[in-house]
């Protein structure tokens, strides 16, 4: 063997954190089901009830109403199920497992998963306001940058929640729990009519669950206020699947 | 050992992977019982044992994946869960799932595995290698079993790793694509990887390797090179017959000592002298048995195996005389 000193083997972090973004971003769209989830559904929401106006939404226009509503679901549809829904299944075939024995660390994973899922939400956030205001006559109001804002930190809770899942549950599990809380979530929250028609305590609810409080968030931004309380009780949610996600998730099948 | 401990620098004798006094359970299923193993660098050495004897559970700890309940496993001089960040960019491994993306595509997942590392082989001429230039953009799912091994290969090896583990490289091949990785597997040999291989196939473990561990019940049964494994410590006489036969009275005729490892196969610890041979013969005529096989000399691989790992690899009834364990230590 020569003398020369050995080579340099440090991971190219950067590159490889960015390399499994793609990697990511491409399977996330890949997917039929992933997409009619994460696009489908928010703004076929948005077009139809914006259209036809058959839903009980208070004393503002339907398209209005829908803005911050659409955004908010779109969020909990990227991170809560098609996120969600995709790394049960990374973890069932083994994916996971053996990522873990690549260079790529955990952190490095886990910030290939936020960045995807924070591009996606970009460009969904982006089609949403286009289309509202575009097709549908919406004007906004309120500031736009703080409504990304209060996107990513829902995007976060979401994601949360969504691993949370994936990382303790079966596949099979996660892809029939998260679709159901969505669907609960997407009737309760506020986000798709005016909470006000819903039984007596059932709105309360929907309101600090993390769909409603982030479509209330998104709401008060849009208006041009500073959405303190209803961003806080999403970031609180955030944490707090966090930190139960960081103890519970299991990378092996 | 220090919490710094250095980077052993490799090709000064310092073994790639060394493990001591290795224990891992599971519940009340213990998978490793006490494992003592050297690998040196640039060798290759084939683990062999039957299923559930303890191969993956080793080569995991080694992987990182495990956490040895007790002993000690490094690799490269470093510890596989301390310095995992500083060992992963050195190893290279193909598990026994395929672990990939199954709506992922051949070329992006091996340019994916590239970008993990700083200096990796050229993703196009790492799939000519591993023949899947024509299935390069056909999803993992729709892959053939074969395709989904080398592919995995292909993964192991981007990123021209030190040390590489392969945990059954060719289970599911046929015999033409069992040749090719085979081949691979020595070029990489060659050019002075270590190379760690599970196999429960005695022609892999005989053509590959350079030293074979024989692992069965998480304990190390055998070890050596191919050859100083099928020729024996010492002379031997192997021949099969009737079950349960009176070993005492046929060892004091010919002199030696009998066992029977699997019942009818018997193992006569002696040299194979003419003379030995004759009064056996002349034994089981006045018993009036048939002989089936007589062997002496060189064995194949596959008796040493049988012989060494009889009781976990048959699950036949065992007369009670003739449990008793061939080469356990």
């Amino acid at each position: 063997m020569s003398a020369t000193s050995p080579p340099d083997r440090r991971t190219p972090l950067l590159r490889a954190v960015l390399a499994q973004t793609g990697m990511e971003l491409r399977l996330l769209v890949r997917s039929g089901e992933s997409l009619l989830v994460t696009f489908g559904i928010p703004l076929g929401l948005l077009l139809f009830f914006s259209s036809v106006d058959v839903l009980p939404t208070g004393r503002r226009s339907a398209v209005d109403f829908l803005v911050p509503g659409v955004l908010a679901i779109s969020t909990a549809a990227t991170g809560l199920v098609a996120v969600a829904i995709q790394t049960a299944f990374e973890r069932k075939y083994g994916v996971l497992k053996r990522l873990g024995g690549t260079p790529l660390p955990r952190s490095g994973f886990l910030a290939a998963k936020g960045l995807a899922v924070a591009a996606l939400l970009l460009v969904q956030t982006a089609l949403t306001l286009a289309l509202a205001a575009g097709v549908l006559g919406w004007r906004p109001t309120g500031s736009l940058g703080a409504a990304v804002l209060v996107v990513l930190v829902g995007a976060m809770t979401h994601t949360a929640i969504g691993l949370l899942l994936a990382g303790s549950l079966r596949a099979e599990a996660t892809l029939a729990l998260s679709n159901a809380l969505f669907l609960v979530l997407l009737v309760i929250s506020g986000v798709s009519f005016d909470p006000s028609v819903l039984p007596d305590g059932l709105a309360a609810v929907g309101r600090v669950l993390p769909l409603g409080a982030l479509g209330q968030a998104l709401r008060i931004a849009l208006d041009g206020a500073v959405p303190t309380t209803s961003l806080l009780v999403v970031a609180a949610w955030g944490a707090g699947a966090v930190a139960l996600a960081s103890r519970t998730f299991r990378w092996e099948p | 050992m220090s919490s710094a401990a250095p980077v052993a620098p490799a090709g000064d004798g310092a073994p790639a992977i060394a493990i001591r006094g290795l224990h891992k359970r599971y519940g009340a299923t213990t998978a490793v019982d006490g494992l003592d193993l050297t690998v040196a660098t640039g060798e290759t050495l084939a683990l062999l044992g039957p299923n559930g004897a303890g191969k993956t559970t080793t080569v995991e700890c080694c992987e990182g994946y495990r956490r040895p309940d007790a002993g000690t496993v490094r690799v490269l001089g470093l510890d596989p869960r301390r310095d995992a960040r500083r060992l992963r960019p050195r190893l290279g491994l193909m598990l026994q799932e395929g672990g990939v993306y199954p709506v992922a595509r051949p070329a992006e997942v091996v340019r994916l595995f590239a970008a993990y590392h700083r200096d990796p082989l050229d993703p196009d001429e790492l799939l000519e290698r591993v023949g899947l230039a024509d299935a390069r953009g056909t999803r993992f799912r729709d892959l053939s079993g074969g395709q989904k091994q080398r592919l995995s290969l292909a993964l192991a090896v981007v990123g021209r790793p030190e040390v590489l583990f392969l945990d059954e490289p060719t289970a599911g091949l046929d015999p033409a694509a069992r040749r090719a990785t085979w081949d691979h597997v020595r070029e990489l040999r060659a050019a002075g990887v270590t190379v760690v291989l599970t196999t429960h196939l005695l022609d892999e473990a005989e053509e590959l390797a350079d030293r074979v561990a024989i692992i069965d019940r998480g304990r190390l049964v055998a070890l050596g090179t191919p050859d100083e494994l099928t020729h024996g410590a010492r002379d031997e006489l192997e021949f099969t017959a009737a079950a349960g036969l009176d070993r005492a009275g046929l060892g004091a005729t010919i002199g030696a000592e009998v066992s029977e490892p699997r019942p009818g196969r018997y193992l006569v610890h002696a040299e194979a002298t003419p003379t030995r041979i004759a009064r056996l013969a002349t034994w089981l005529e006045a018993a009036d048995l048939r002989i089936g096989e007589l062997k002496a000399g060189k064995r194949s691989l596959e008796d040493v195996f049988l012989r060494l790992t009889a009781d976990a690899s048959d699950p036949a009834p065992v007369a009670p005389a003739s449990r008793r364990r061939v080469g356990r230590r």
